[in-house]
């Protein structure tokens, strides 16, 4: 089976690749663009680690196609700083220490802010059940939350 | 593996009836694609409806809510009118997986992944929706609880696939609801669900009620003793014992990872009576 | 010289105790830093293991023609291509693994002894042919009756795993082999006389299931072997070093001639202190003559890699009316997979650890069962056999009327306290936390109705050991910091902080590394909450190596002796009858005259790092309990523990925080599934349930400050500890809401609700 030639965009950047019908768009990502800062820490959907965003929709780049990929726009975490200003979320992670290993980190990042962009003034338990699905097994999630609705009042000018 | 992208129901239906038995339907692929990997599933041909108009439209027509196949869970919890309509149907498309998985996964996805435990399933089945199917022979109209025949099994034939799913027009007084139980808040399969939906005369009492439970027999089960323990009450507490009693009676689930006989079976009545608790309450405050 | 640095015992501390960002922080928000599998190499292959479908098997052949001649596919590695070796015994984080059986659990030899064990592995073009090539491997099993549990594989008619295995420990030696590989016991004093002088006596019998570490990040390396024997390594590990060694053993290399790179890690908890994929992925480069890389899947890992041990734990303990504990026995059971070494010994250590006793017996099994071999996993060995002691302890407090912080101060280990495992214990924290337990406002909230609180102690040893570390001045005044443990959850920060503290720079100044295996002396790995305890301690001497050197330096432009210059504030300066004669010399100052005074300054520490400090933790949890369903949600949660010092406090909360999490995982809902083949049913985060963030509340952190005193600035190992107390005190909480006592792990949704039908039964009957 001849690979197949996708046109898409990657963080704002017009982007083609070849690629079998069988990898998923994270394969495309990871092992045909370097873009390896999505991560596949299962492979199933289940741990939220290569989050990415498909025409403003959070979804995991493993449970995708590349292929499907044709026409789409897709946002990683290479894009979510705007050149040397790093993402208000970036830095309030850092600032409250919102990361240990840092392998969820970027899937994390990428989940936030997909819902900040939607609710400005989420409450804890909206931000808990809206990451329920990216693992982190270091923190115990209380400083990413804490990051979190920290980068929403930040960003509201609280 | 082939990969296509019709955006005609005739494209798709040409497509699938010539793959032979090693085609697959590739909506959102939350499923699909986990089967493709872990080699469970190798098919020579996959073909995406999402680029065919229907599968991707939610609309009205003339009082029936009408969902394309393969619109998102994400999708279907913006829509405020569908919300309104059917907000069991709509919690139930909206339990299934994470904030990710929502931005692809379909109910048609859901429904044919043949699964006893999807959560959508027992909601649609209560809510009596239908699921027009497009096929060689044309499309046909069949009810949710009769698509899937066995885990993993359905009753389409080659060619077919679901283009959407259709729903009765809503009487007043009237709402549905859905539960599930799983071991976390969130990320698991269902260990037993339960839809139930109700609609009430203008004395309180209960005119219809449908009660569909999830994971506990071979396919999502309608259980129509359930629903008959509630009509022509008020849904007060002795009725929905009866209504509980009646649904673990209709059990026929298995030990497996997710959960035991025992627990199913018990657990199963309980979310049921709280289900049509939460049916009951919206249908009366509704109209 | 008159070295005066800020520390702790001068008072004051400039940089130990802040809070910068870390110094590695913003790769890992950006997705720069560079994981496991985040590196390609050119003309790379792609390694794949065959893995054995069944729990026990002998293996009668394996052919591999076909794969080989599958086009793409550049090798085959078996058993056929590594030695055998003989048996010997080497550290692996808190435990010890046998090279023996290192060679046979990377690659099956005579048996397959789990479901998911190697049997052979190709590399190839690309995944898809390797996966191709796999499905061609003609190997022939005669399937043998496995055994799963700890009790039945202890039995006399058990399927033993090893043939020839006699039970070490036991005098006169077993003349019939079993599952037993050894029995250890502790004693202290006399627990016949100890239960004489007891009121109450409470016996109790518990079980834990083998729970996964559940790092996020899967195993992966990248193997380049070279035609002249030498080669490269890049892998996801707690310690470079130590795969280096086994590497090269297993390979019959010189340990020079393999350069071994950490990269990122994604977690480790334990799971990644010892080799899977590297040796394997050394063979196949070695034969395909190109770079090699392997990855596992999710599936592979939950299959494969190595858990935490399942137990069976009883345990007896006598009290006096007044609340005093007379005598603590127990008998430990622990699974340690397919081969010996499960971290029985360090759970008899810990068992009663947190109590000052006079008389304790404690007798450990270490039992193989047909099971991934148990790997490290935070405090290995404690959480279970804590786990018993702190449920048994909860229910003494009950019988008398006893608060339960009350019974533990009342005999609760202290600085003096002999330990049932020999030590005496120098300033340790225990007293602290109980105290700040019952100040703390958790404690004394109302509950809601149908809620419980429990809470539980918890202790862990700490480990030292063999630690190098550099720091390199360059020329403008700024330092790298070499260090040789990886960084899993914030050391670099904490190594920074302690250097900057020595030095008395500002840790802007101070950039660090993990240096490869070739670039630092043999270091041990990251494991037994020991680097920032350890390679604090050699940064800490490092620092003050390049102290005398910058002093030597100043004496030397000033013309005095070195005798008569001190270091203070990151500056040189003339000290007594000279004093103010000069200006200061600062660092960055003697760096530029580095090339005119006597050349380069590194500060070199190679040290065997003793006396770290063990860490002690109470922690509070309420829960609220689902009649109808069974499901037991954590509603609060506090962790109170001894850090000696915290020299960066949030990464210490983190540990005490994630710990904890873990800990509701072990307690609630994790567990292997098994069918009656011995095949995992739930090899994946689906159905294998780690905590998600929807879970748990916010979790409350008090650190206690009791200093360490064999460390410069009092530092203790805190990573492990956090996870020993979290059974003991939600099965204390539960007990508390419902009246039962759940002895066996996890307390799911369907143990909980059956206890609950159960005990209605009772009543109504």
């Amino acid at each position: 089976m001849a690979k197949a030639h996708v046109t898409t965009t990657v963080n704002g950047d017009p982007v083609e690749f070849l690629c079998d019908a069988e990898q998923t768009l994270l394969d495309v990502l990871r092992d045909e663009l370097y873009l390896t800062g999505s991560k596949e820490g299962c492979g199933s959907g289940d741990c939220g680690a290569c989050s990415v965003i498909v025409d403003d929709r959070l979804v995991c780049a493993c449970l995708m196609l590349g292929v499907e990929a044709e026409g789409h726009s897709i946002e990683t975490i290479e894009g979510m700083a705007n050149g040397d200003q790093l993402h208000p979320l970036q830095t309030k992670f850092l600032e409250h220490a919102a990361l240990q290993c840092g392998v969820c980190t970027p899937g994390i990042l990428v989940a936030a802010k997909s819902l900040l962009e939607r609710n400005p003034d989420p409450t804890e338990i909206e931000v808990r059940y809206w990451l329920a699905g990216n693992l982190c097994r270091c923190t115990g999630y209380d400083k990413i939350v804490r990051a979190v609705l920290d980068t929403a009042q930040e960003i509201r000018g609280g | 593996m082939r990969y296509e992208a019709p955006e005609t129901i005739e494209g798709a239906v040409k497509l699938l009836a010539g793959g032979g038995p090693r085609g697959r339907v590739l909506a959102g692929g939350t499923d699909l694609l986990v089967q493709l990997r872990a080699g469970m599933i190798a098919p020579e041909l996959v073909v995406d409806i999402k680029r065919i108009d229907e599968t991707r439209e939610i609309r009205e027509e003339g009082g029936r809510l009408v969902i394309g196949a393969a619109v998102t869970g994400a999708e279907l919890g913006e829509h405020a009118a569908a919300k309104a309509m059917w907000p069991g149907v709509v919690e139930a498309t909206e339990l299934i997986g994470s904030t990710q998985i929502q931005g692809r996964a379909s109910l048609a996805g859901n429904l044919c992944n043949a699964s006893p435990a999807a959560d959508t399933v027992p909601a649609l089945v209560a809510a009596a929706a239908t699921c027009r199917i497009a096929g060689p022979g044309g499309e046909r109209r069949v009810p949710v609880e009769e698509v899937c025949t066995g885990p993993g099994e359905l009753s389409l034939d080659d060619g077919e696939f679901v283009v959407a799913f259709e729903f009765p027009e809503r009487p007043p007084r009237s709402a549905d609801a859905y539960l599930r139980f799983i071991p976390r808040t969130e990320m698991d399969i269902a260990v037993v669900g339960a839809g139930v939906n109700l609609s009430f005369d203008d004395n309180g009492r209960c005119a219809a009620a449908r009660v569909s439970l999830g994971a506990v027999a071979p396919t999502v089960i309608l259980v129509e003793e359930a629903g008959r323990a509630l009509v022509g009450t008020e849904c007060d507490d002795a009725a929905l014992q009866n209504m509980a009693a009646a649904a673990s009676a209709a059990c026929r689930p298995i030990d497996d990872k997710r959960g035991t006989v025992e627990y199913r079976t018990k657990v199963a009545g309980v979310l049921a009576t709280r289900a049509a608790k939460i049916a009951a309450q919206r249908a009366k405050g509704a109209r | 010289m008159a070295a005066t640095s800020n520390g702790k015992a001068n008072g004051a501390t400039r940089w130990i105790g802040t809070r910068p960002v870390r110094p590695d922080g913003v790769d890992k928000v950006t997705g720069r830093a560079r994981f496991g599998a985040d590196v390609h190499l050119p003309n790379m292959l792609v390694g794949k293991v065959l893995r054995s479908p069944h729990a026990h098997a002998r293996i009668r052949s394996i052919d591999a023609s076909a794969a080989l001649a599958l086009p793409g596919v550049k090798t085959v590695v078996t058993r056929d291509d590594f030695n055998d070796l003989s048996s010997e015994f080497v550290p692996a984080g808190e435990m010890l693994v046998n090279y023996r059986d290192v060679v046979r659990n990377v690659m099956a030899r005579e048996k397959a002894l789990f479901e998911g064990h190697p049997v052979a592995a190709v590399a190839a073009v690309s995944e898809k042919v390797a996966r191709e090539a796999l499905a061609l491997i003609d190997v022939d099993y005669e399937v043998l009756p496995h055994v799963l549990d700890v009790v039945d594989a202890m039995a006399p008619d058990a399927p033993l795993l090893h043939e020839d295995m006699i039970t070490a420990g036991v005098e006169p030696a077993p003349t019939k082999p079993s599952n037993i590989a050894k029995v250890v016991e502790f004693k202290l004093g006399d627990v016949a006389a100890g239960f004489a002088e007891a009121d109450i006596v409470i016996e109790r019998e518990f079980s834990t299931q083998p729970v996964h570490q559940g790092y996020i990040e899967p195993h992966s390396c990248i193997a380049n072997y070279s035609e002249d024997d030498q080669a490269e390594l890049w892998c996801t590990t707690q310690g470079h070093f130590v795969v280096r060694g086994h590497c090269a053993k297993l390979l019959g290399m010189d340990v020079s001639k393999l350069r071994v790179t950490a990269s990122e890690i994604g977690g480790g908890f334990g799971g990644k202190t010892v080799v899977y994929l590297e040796p394997v992925a050394l063979m196949l480069s070695r034969k395909s003559g190109q770079p090699v890389k392997m990855t596992m899947s999710r599936e592979e890992v939950f299959r494969a890699s190595g858990p935490a041990a399942g137990t069976r734990v009883w345990v007896k303990i006598g009290m006096t009316n007044e609340g005093r504990i007379t005598a603590g026995e127990a008998v430990l059971k622990y699974q340690a997979g397919a081969f010996q070494g499960s971290p029985v010994q360090p759970g008899c250590m810990c068992a009663f650890a947190p109590y000052d006793l006079d008389h304790v017996k404690v007798i450990g099994y270490d039992v193989l069962v047909n099971r991934p071999k148990v790997a490290a996993y935070r405090a290995p060995g404690a959480p279970q056999s804590e786990f018993a002691v702190e449920s048994v302890v909860d229910e003494l407090a009950k019988r008398i009327g006893m608060d339960p912080v009350e019974l533990r101060l009342k005999n609760a280990a202290k600085q003096g306290t002999k330990a049932a495992y020999g030590p005496t214990f120098g300033p340790v924290g225990l007293v602290e936390t109980l105290e700040q337990a019952k100040a703390h406002e958790h404690y004394r909230a109302p509950l809601k109705p149908g809620q419980g609180r429990g809470v539980a102690s918890g202790f862990w040893f700490n480990i030292g050991g063999e630690t190098c570390a550099t720091l390199n001045l360059g020329e403008d005044g700024t330092i790298a910091l070499v260090a040789g443990t990886p960084d899993i959850g914030g050391s670099r920060a904490s190594l920074c902080l302690q250097a900057a503290e020595t030095l008395g720079v500002d840790v802007e100044r101070i950039r660090p590394l993990i240096g490869d295996t070739s670039t630092l002396g043999y270091t041990f790995l990251t494991g037994g909450s020991r680097t920032a305890f350890a390679s604090g301690m050699a940064v800490v001497e490092a620092g003050k190596d390049m102290i005398r050197q910058l002093c030597e330096r100043a004496a030397k432009v000033w013309d005095i002796p070195v005798e008569a210059v001190e270091w203070s504030d990151g500056e040189a300066r003339p000290a007594g009858s000279n004093a103010g004669e000069f200006d200061p010399l600062s660092l960055a100052d003697l760096a530029r005259l580095a090339g005119k005074t006597g050349g380069p300054f590194v500060g070199r520490a190679q040290i065997n790092a003793q006396g770290a400090g063990p860490s002690f933790g109470t922690h509070i949890v309420d829960v609220d309990v689902d009649r109808e369903t069974g499901r037991v949600t954590i509603e609060r949660y506090t962790v109170i523990q001894d850090a000696g010092t915290a020299v960066h406090p949030s990464y210490v909360e983190g540990q005490l925080q994630g710990g904890a999490v873990q800990g509701i995982g072990w307690a609630l809902n994790e567990e292997y599934i098994y069918d009656d083949k011995g095949r995992l049913q739930n090899p994946g985060f689906l159905d294998y349930r780690i905590p998600v963030c929807s879970d748990v509340p916010m979790i409350d952190t008090v650190i206690v400050e009791v200093p360490n005193p064999t460390h410069p600035y009092g530092v203790r190992g805190v990573g492990e500890t956090p996870i020993v107390p979290p059974m003991a005190a939600i099965a204390n909480a539960v007990e508390g809401a419902l009246g039962m006592r759940f002895m066996d792990l996890p307390m799911s949704p369907p143990r909980v609700l059956k206890a609950l039908e159960d005990a209605r039964i009772a009543e109504a009957a």
